[in-house]
């Protein structure tokens, strides 16, 4: 096995037990004695809780507990916190109202949590919680992002006047202003990013458990970063001391984002193991995911862009509501601020951008991080103003694109950014010649003849991954440092046990990760395990999610480096050589110019069997470490081109082709490559023609609660994906390589959408793309026309 | 759910004895709605009883003229049935696009018709064709047996036990699919009978109807073009998320003039 694993579509490995059965999630876990949890939760998405009356359900037989918001607050337990401090424009620190893991007071959005009640089985538990009386009075809902600062929308948080959480901004508002001034075109343009609701294909599920004899607890959670989790449950919600807190994230079916964050079910699933002596189990029902899962997206925008006469940027104004729900989540500060602003000035050379962007509560559930968090926001403002643009001032889309990209790397854009390299002509030129631009004028005349309307739309989008450095996010309000760490043990028969903070739900780590690790060191990739997701094994980790895997791999990279080293020295003494003249080649040890050499598991034994070196130079073993924080972030950069055809006596939008060039860096595994790419795709025309999070604007109730209305998509509603890949290997990492789990859902809705719009001749026009809706759009276009 | 007792009858005559015989209880067919709702909590039968261990309700039989198709047979099975896919094709597309594949081996006609949801299938070929609906008493005419939303004329305790539907010489579903759930958000199923031209409009309103206006245009012209440009009234018809009322209206025309076609494909 040589290094030329690395960048093979090896087979995933961890695919073996999922597909036949012998995953392990939480669901699967069941402890000796376990009772089961139901939470009551509010019907009302806005109302004071004048009394709850738990007696009956406490008296129902089988039943182990019943605890409300008072019973954590009399053990002092904290509320769930957001991590990111983001401060207003005026300098002053955002306004949160608390957030108890079980009501206190009021009930802010339906699912809110009022109640847990614990029992021998999920059914003694639901019924009895039907016994709980809750006294309430219902007060008026403010469900509608758009209205939710204005008078007469309802305060929900006192700590929040007129529901404003922050108003932030980004970048130079005067140089922005005097671009407008001189501008020779101004393109306005305003947009609605829809509310999804993630729906990972494992709900979120808990079992916590109290042991007596250690004093400890153990939580056993659906959780994409268990350490983060840890961290947060003991240091700000109090729950026990971070070594007497074990928490375990098994396989994990699926995250998305939403499982980035600490839910008030694993709190308190966890603390009321010890007020029942029992372990504690609940699993999410479908339902219940819609309600209470952190929603994603939810922006109402107004944005400007200033062209020259000679259609060149000069300024780029953007005006953004963020919907974060009736609570903060634990990253929902930063999405629509650090991860959202900064991302403005896409591929262009923007010398003035300025961005406000004000976050509300609503009565609606959490809004959070959800795949690409912040930046297909971005994206979707920036490339559905640069395609109006390019018609209004009828230029082709490409050429206009063109005549504004950044050419010169490093590129310091006003809004924080540095990208440190791209080559945003070449995945352009890939994507126009994968999708045939050149002749789609011919396919549309074609589809004319057929009363179908044809469009075409691109989006050449840039991202940011990895979330780092640690100096950096800390400065603009981070509660975390953003590195990543690895341990790699090699065992005395030279296997390779690898532990990260990285923790794979769906990502295919297992595979890349050991690929990495075989590559390096030359040994077949079954001699490598990839062990993460349990804080009791992996010492520290950030997690895994805003695709920042790369960290967690050069972390491991790095700990790979220490690991020759020292083999190189314990080599150099066995085979009676000057450490200088070993060398390391295809997993072999030898010494330069003989024939003298090693193999990695001969020098794994020596390290351990320590008889042919001196211990009181090189200490016995062969295991290191390493912490990982990125000097920057990666910008994984592309073009995607979508061509549509809709029928305008249904309104139903096909997709007839999607094309994807994307420039990832180097790529460990292309195979896993496409599949994130694929997923993202999906998830990104999900948005812009399928899901839609609805609430009713009056009673805040969720309209789109269950799969009857909420539309997930379906295989038959994507098409096949034609797919490239450019690369321009990335600098600040060693091994070349840029994040790739978000790219496809951050640039796919403005592709459809602007083929879309393409297609109907209409300017402004709000995701979903439903048939409903494009009949609809048509139906005014036409009154219009009249 | 709640708790229920459960029992499995071997006829009919057990079947509703066990109804009488206990305060609130329910038909199981191919529990395709009723589960869920059980699961949601929101019925709450004191019993179920399971009719599928009842002889003599299933099965496929075709004579002169009709079809007859007992309330057990699957979805799957009106589907794949060579009688019904030589006879009358439209009910056999029909029932292959009743949900997906888990839905299509579990649901029943009987169940579905019984049950009378405003946006299933079947009741638009029931309605559409003319279909006699046969009962534990009785036989009902398909003009009057759905009577409104999840209503129709069985009495309580009254088992539907097969549907006898009509050879037509043309026939065909259209339907237009809700994108989230997939049921019809409008499905047309047009027929032209030995008893005339019949158009059912499923999924639209909150029951499935007959459009009197397209089907004297079509007993005039049995052509897409004669019913192209009739405009059907959005004043009765649903409106939610998924779409106004004015919009099923549209498709109702869209989705006939299609299923005019395809009859005539």
């Amino acid at each position: 096995m040589t290094a030329s694993i690395i960048g093979s579509p090896v087979r995933r490995k961890e695919d073996h037990r999922f597909i036949t059965g012998q995953g392990r999630y939480t669901d699967d876990i069941n402890r000796p004695g376990q009772a089961y949890a139901y939470f009551l939760r509010s019907p009302h998405a806005h109302a004071k809780i004048k009394s709850i009356d738990v007696e009956a359900a406490r008296a129902t037989k089988g039943v182990a507990g019943v605890f409300t918001g008072a019973d954590l607050a009399a053990d002092k337990l904290g509320g769930l916190i957001c991590g990111w401090m983001v401060h207003s424009k005026d300098g002053s620190p955002m306004k949160a109202g608390p957030h108890p893991a079980l009501a206190i007071d009021k009930v802010r959005y339906v699912g809110d949590h009022v109640a847990i009640v614990i029992a021998d089985t999920y059914a003694i538990a639901r019924d009895a919680a039907e016994k709980i009386d809750v006294g309430c009075e219902e007060l008026p809902a403010n469900a509608d992002p758009a209205k939710a600062q204005t008078a007469g929308a309802a305060q929900i948080h006192a700590e929040a006047p007129g529901n404003t959480i922050y108003q932030w901004e980004l970048g130079n508002k005067p140089e922005t202003e005097a671009a407008f001034k001189k501008a020779a075109h101004v393109i306005k343009l305003n947009l609605i990013n829809n509310r999804l609701i993630p729906n990972a294909m494992e709900p979120r599920a808990a079992v916590g458990e109290y042991d007596d004899g250690t004093g400890g607890y153990t939580l056993y959670t659906t959780s994409q970063n268990p350490h983060v989790a840890r961290l947060i449950m003991s240091a700000f919600i109090g729950l026990a001391p971070e070594h007497k807190l074990r928490v375990v994230a098994p396989d994990v079916g699926g995250g998305f984002g939403s499982k980035i964050f600490v839910y008030a079910e694993e709190v308190v699933c966890t603390w009321a193991s010890k007020k029942v002596r029992r372990p504690v189990k609940w699993t999410a029902e479908r339902s219940e995911s819609f309600l209470s899962d952190a929603h994603g997206r939810d922006h109402v925008t107004s944005a400007e862009l200033a062209l020259d006469a000679n259609a060149r940027i000069l300024g780029f104004r953007v005006k953004t509501i963020a919907n974060l729900g009736a609570y903060m989540s634990t990253f929902s500060s930063s999405v629509p601020t650090y991860l959202y602003g900064t991302l403005l000035s896409g591929q262009y050379d923007i010398p003035a951008i300025h961005v406000q962007v004000d976050a509300v509560y609503t009565n609606t559930a959490p809004v959070d991080a959800y795949r690409g968090a912040g930046r297909p926001e971005a994206t979707y403002v920036v490339e559905r103003i640069i395609e109006e643009a390019a018609r209004q001032l009828k230029l082709d889309s490409a050429e206009f694109r063109r005549k504004n990209f950044i050419r010169k790397f490093p590129h310091q854009t006003p809004v924080i950014m540095n990208y440190d390299i791209g080559d945003y002509d070449a995945s352009l030129d890939a994507a126009l010649k994968i999708a045939d631009y050149k002749n789609f004028p011919a396919r549309r005349a074609e589809a004319k003849t057929r009363g179908k309307l044809r469009g075409i739309g691109f989006s050449t989008y840039i991202e940011a991954c990895g979330l780092a450095p640690s100096a950096a996010v800390g400065s603009l309000g981070a509660g975390v440092g953003l590195w990543e760490s690895a341990e790699v043990r090699v065992t005395p028969t030279g296997g390779v046990e690898v532990f990260t903070g990285a923790h794979s739900h769906g990502q295919g780590h297992e595979t890349t990760f050991a690929q990495v690790v075989a590559g390096r060191l030359g040994i077949p990739i079954e001699n490598v395990e990839i062990i993460h997701g349990d804080t009791s094994s992996v010492q520290f980790g950030m997690g895994t999610y805003g695709s920042r895997a790369a960290v967690g791999l050069t972390a491991i990279s790095r700990a790979l480096d220490k690991i020759e080293e020292k083999a190189k020295r314990i080599a150099a003494h066995v085979l009676e050589a000057a450490r200088a003249d070993i060398v390391f080649e295809n997993g072999e040890f030898k010494v330069a110019g003989t024939d003298r050499k090693l193999a990695f598991h001969e020098v794994a034994l020596n390290a351990y069997v320590a008889h042919k070196f001196p211990t009181s130079e090189i200490e016995p073993g062969l295991k290191e470490g390493a912490f990982h924080d990125p000097t920057n972030f990666t910008f994984p950069s592309g073009c995607h081109i979508c061509e549509v055809e809709i029928d305008p006596e249904t309104g139903i939008t096909t997709i007839i082709k999607f094309t994807a060039v994307d420039d990832f860096g180097n790529v460990i595994n292309p195979m896993i490559v496409e599949g994130q790419v694929h997923g993202g795709i999906a998830q990104g025309i999900g948005q812009a023609l399928l899901e839609h999070g609805v609430y009713d604007p009056e009673s805040g109730q969720l309209l789109s609660g269950s799969y009857m209305d909420y539309t997930m998509p379906r295989a038959d509603d994507l098409p096949s994906y034609s797919l490239g890949l450019t690369n321009t290997p990335c600098p600040s990492n060693p091994l070349g390589m840029k994040g790739c789990g978000e790219a496809g859902a951050i640039a796919s809705p403005a592709a459809v959408m602007n083929a879309v719009t393409d297609a109907l001749g209409v300017k402004e026009f709000n995701m979903p793309a439903t048939p409903a809706r494009v009949w609809q759009a048509i139906q005014h276009s036409r009154a219009a026309a009249e | 759910m709640y708790q229920f007792q459960y029992f499995r009858p071997k006829s009919l005559d057990e079947a509703r004895k066990l109804f009488e015989n206990n305060g609130d209880a329910k038909f199981l067919a191919g529990g395709q709605t009723l589960i869920p709702a059980l699961k949601l909590r929101l019925a709450q039968p004191t019993a179920l009883i399971d009719l599928g261990a009842i002889a003599g309700l299933s099965g496929i039989k075709a004579a002169a003229g009709t079809v007859t198709v007992g309330a057990r047979a699957t979805h799957f099975e009106v589907a794949n049935s060579a009688d019904i896919k030589k006879a009358i094709p439209a009910l056999a597309y029909l029932a292959e696009h009743v949900g997906d594949p888990a839905v299509r081996h579990l649901g029943t006609i009987g169940g579905s018709v019984a049950n009378n949801d405003p946006a299933a299938d079947y009741p638009a070929a029931v309605l559409g064709l003319g279909a006699t609906v046969k009962t534990t008493s009785r036989t009902i005419n398909a003009d009057d047996f759905f009577s409104g939303m999840f209503e129709t004329a069985l009495e309580e305790g009254e088992i539907l036990t097969d549907i006898t539907f009509p050879i037509p010489e043309k026939a065909a579903y259209m339907k237009f699919a809700n994108p989230a759930s997939r049921f019809a958000m409008v499905g047309v199923f047009v027929a032209k009978t030995k008893a005339g031209v019949r158009v059912a409009v499923t999924g639209a309103a909150s029951c499935v109807f007959r459009e009197s206006a397209m089907e004297a245009a079509l007993t005039k012209s049995f052509t897409p073009d004669a019913v192209a440009n009739i405009k059907v009234s959005p004043s009765n018809l649903n409106s939610d998320i998924h779409g106004s009322a004015e919009y099923r209206a549209h498709l109702v025309t869209v989705m006939a003039k299609r299923a005019v076609a395809a009859a005539l494909a």
